[in-house]
């Protein structure tokens, strides 16, 4: 089955590769990656979706936190969540076409952001079956080109993730002997 | 104060303890070694940086600290690509240091540049790319940690040149670690311990499977004090040996593809399995099918990514094994297992090992009379044996009896040929009070032998024993077993390595006979510098028994009945 992680890492160089590399090294596959920003600078947040089943799930958790960079994962696969991917469509659409694929466009809640002569481009957000709902639609009339983002996904309701220390106030949990050394919990 | 990156990277590493590096210089790393006379640490020259990696390697495994390489950029630090991947798959904590091309030059190329941080990412716990003097300290700092705690493991710090010759203001104090996500300090929560404590009761049938976390944790203590109170039977892993002793009535030896078969047959027939810093390698399990398959399972392992990866079990406790241990024990309940070990040791009357060191002398000289023997001569010593790959590792593994933790290293997760040479030195590096004996196959001796010349250039004794088939004895074996005795490529035409030793101002010794064994290992021992022994051993000797890959731990190719009749009559 598809499972979701939502993934916090530090924001430093080479943690996509670090990220990546695990799962292509434990041969685990990627279905979707995306990673940006978070509300903290020094920390980036990738919402990773991955075909497997509940004990590779929890290995791929673990794998994950045996990299020194990744702060927090969550698997919300079975959690309420909002997941959101975007798609830009370019549709082949002439002067007589045009008005069937405005009205596709409108019933899914897309919208039209490029026009020209022979297309229109579409961008639509919502969750992955309906941008391929829509997908489906528009196939007859010739998609030219098309790109998705991704998923990204986020927890329903107020709960937020573990909130995240600043990087620099985590001194506690420190093992015996390495007082100097911070570690979250 | 201010002082240039490569200063900084000297100091810390005396700060961190360090007392030796084993390295070999280059370009991108000659600032670090331009600043080395200033400090108090002393560096191995080593002839390849494969070597230095396992001198790190057996350095680490002979003491328990940390083990520092260095090498320079591209070549250098590729060579050292083998010793990391060795030392991750067995848990081994080292450092590498390697020097990079200046931080304006990455990706253009340059001479001897290579993306190493890249190339070893795989293969290490963590790795830095350090291009600023200010970042050495907390980058030092932050990989012994790392190197050293929870499951331990290599840690390589690429330094660009220009990091190495800028200053900056030093501050040790400042430049704490700061790992935010790192986490090495995990425990079981209380109720996994209340089911431990239920599995053990419950259980007439249990066996300890003993590993190298043992080792790591420095729990041995606690593993025998489990083992006596509970009446458990201990079987050990590969890199366990050592972790309980050999001669306690409760030990079994080793388990696994090569181990006795009353030792795999404990485990077949077991109704609880108490996994102790071991992760069910396939060299253990056999076919994960058949695996114990009457058998509960309790995994004490400090590596979460380790619980329900080859074997599902019952209860994990995920923590420091000492730890756990220390939290196990009182409420471990003293039980009489007399039944089960009566029947273990049925087990072991009726396929014991038909000992070949029992055999009469019949002028063939066997591995395993050269291992035993060894082992008779230097078993009352401060002993560390450090093994190659192949058939001469799993008859040390056999024959040699190993008391003490930490008197056996070896490559056991990657199976690095070539690793016997370079380890044995940095053990004796770290222990120079030890007597050190590298055992190797004339093929993987071959592979590091350059290092006999840092042995002599350090004055280090340290003694070579090679069991000289004349042949990859164990790919020579697996093609006699699965490939129809198609011997391709495995017949070796070797050098004269007596000549060889004393080339490099090694005193050496040829051996032939089985009465020949015992005074040739004296006369190294009395020998005030290294000594190298060339064991012209039976070229077609096989190691049993053995679990064929795939195979069921208990559906074993046993001896053949010629050398147990043999046996039976004597």
């Amino acid at each position: 089955m598809l499972n979701t992680f939502v993934v916090y890492v530090e924001n430093k160089p080479g943690v996509l590769t670090r990220v990546a590399s695990l799962f292509r090294r434990r041969a685990f596959n990627i279905d979707s990656l995306t990673v940006g920003r978070t509300e903290k600078p020094e920390v980036s947040r990738m919402t990773i979706t991955v075909d497997a089943d509940y004990d590779q799930a929890r290995r791929i958790e673990a794998n994950l936190y045996k990299l020194v960079n990744v702060l927090l994962v969550e698997n919300i696969t079975q959690e309420a969540a909002i997941v959101r991917d975007l798609a830009m469509i370019k549709v082949a659409a002439t002067h007589e076409a045009r008005s069937h694929v405005l009205e596709l466009a409108s019933v899914f809640r897309a919208r039209v952001v490029d026009v020209s002569p022979e297309s229109l481009t579409i961008e639509i957000t919502g969750a992955e079956d309906k941008i391929d709902g829509l997908l489906d639609v528009l196939r007859p009339y010739g998609v030219l080109e098309m790109v998705r983002t991704g998923i990204v996904a986020m927890r329903r309701g107020s709960k937020s993730s573990v909130p995240l220390a600043p990087v620099n106030g985590l001194a506690q949990a420190a093992a015996a002997g390495d007082e100097d050394v911070s570690c979250s919990v | 104060m201010k002082k240039t990156g490569a200063q900084i990277l000297w100091e810390c590493l005396e700060r961190e303890g360090v007392k030796h590096v084993f390295g070999y210089p280059g370009g991108a790393i000659l600032p670090a070694y331009d600043a080395l006379k200033h400090s108090s640490i002393h560096h191995v020259l080593v002839r390849h940086e494969q070597g230095a990696t396992h001198m790190a390697d057996g350095y680490a495994r002979a003491t328990g600290g940390v083990g520092i390489a260095v090498a320079t950029s591209g070549p250098g630090a590729t060579n050292m690509v083998t010793g990391i991947a060795t030392a991750m798959m067995d848990s081994s904590p080292i450092v590498c240091i390697t020097g990079q091309v200046g931080s304006k030059l990455i990706g253009s190329d340059a001479f001897q540049e290579t993306d190493i941080t890249g190339v070893t990412l795989p293969i290490t716990k963590h790795n830095y790319l350090v291009t600023h003097a200010d970042e050495v300290a907390r980058t030092v700092r932050e990989a012994f940690y790392v190197a050293r705690s929870g499951r331990p493991g290599p840690v390589l710090i690429d330094i660009t040149k220009d990091a190495q010759q800028s200053c900056c203001e030093f501050d040790w104090d400042a430049a704490k670690p700061q790992l935010p996500g790192y986490r090495p300090d995990l425990s079981p929560a209380p109720e996994e311990y209340a089911q431990a404590w239920e599995l053990i009761r419950n259980s007439k049938r249990p066996v300890i499977l003993a590993g190298h976390g043992i080792l790591v944790s420095g729990a041995e203590r606690e593993v025998r004090d489990l083992a006596e109170r509970a009446g458990i039977p201990v079987a050990l892993t590969l890199l366990g040996l050592g972790a309980f002793p050999a001669s306690h009535p409760l030990n079994l030896g080793m388990m696994g593809m090569h181990g006795e078969a009353w030792v795999n047959h404990t485990i077949q027939d077991a109704d609880l399995l108490i996994a102790l810093g071991m992760r069910f390698d396939d060299r253990v399990t056999g076919n994960l099918k058949t695996y114990a398959s009457n058998a509960k399972k309790i995994h004490v392992e400090i590596d979460p990514a380790e619980i329900n990866k080859n074997v599902k079990v019952d209860v994990a406790l995920v923590g420091d094994l000492r730890e756990v241990l220390h939290e196990l024990l009182p409420k471990v309940e003293t039980v009489d297992r007399g039944e089960w070990l009566d029947y273990i040791d049925r087990l072991k009357g009726d396929s014991a090992v038909r000992d070949i060191q029992n055999l009469p002398d019949s002028g063939h000289l066997y591995a395993a009379h050269v291992i035993n023997d060894l082992w008779r001569e230097t078993r009352d010593g401060n002993t560390v044996v450090v093994t190659d790959v192949g058939q001469h590792q799993m008859w040390e593994a056999q024959y040699y009896k190993h008391e003490q933790p930490r008197s056996l290293i070896t490559s056991g997760g990657l199976g690095t040929m070539g690793f016997a040479l370079p380890a044995a030195i940095g053990a004796k590096v770290a222990r120079p009070a030890a007597e050190v004996w590298a055992i190797v196959g004339d093929g993987g001796f071959q592979m590091t032998m350059s290092e006999m010349a840092t042995i002599v250039q350090e004055n280090l004794k340290v003694h070579i024993a090679i069991i000289n088939n004349g042949y990859l004895g164990m790919v020579r074996q697996w093609q006699e077993f699965f490939y129809e005795r198609n011997y391709q490529a495995t017949p070796l035409l070797n050098p004269d390595f007596a000549k060889l030793a004393e080339a490099y101002g090694i005193r050496s010794m040829n051996v032939k006979q089985r009465s020949e064994v015992v005074p040739a290992v004296q006369s190294a021992r009395r020998h005030e510098g290294p000594v190298l022994i060339n064991f012209q051993v039976e070229q077609e000797d096989t190691v049993y028994p053995m679990v064929a890959a795939g195979a069921s731990l208990h559906e074993m190719i046993r001896r053949p009945s010629s050398i147990v009749e043999t046996a039976a009559d004597e």
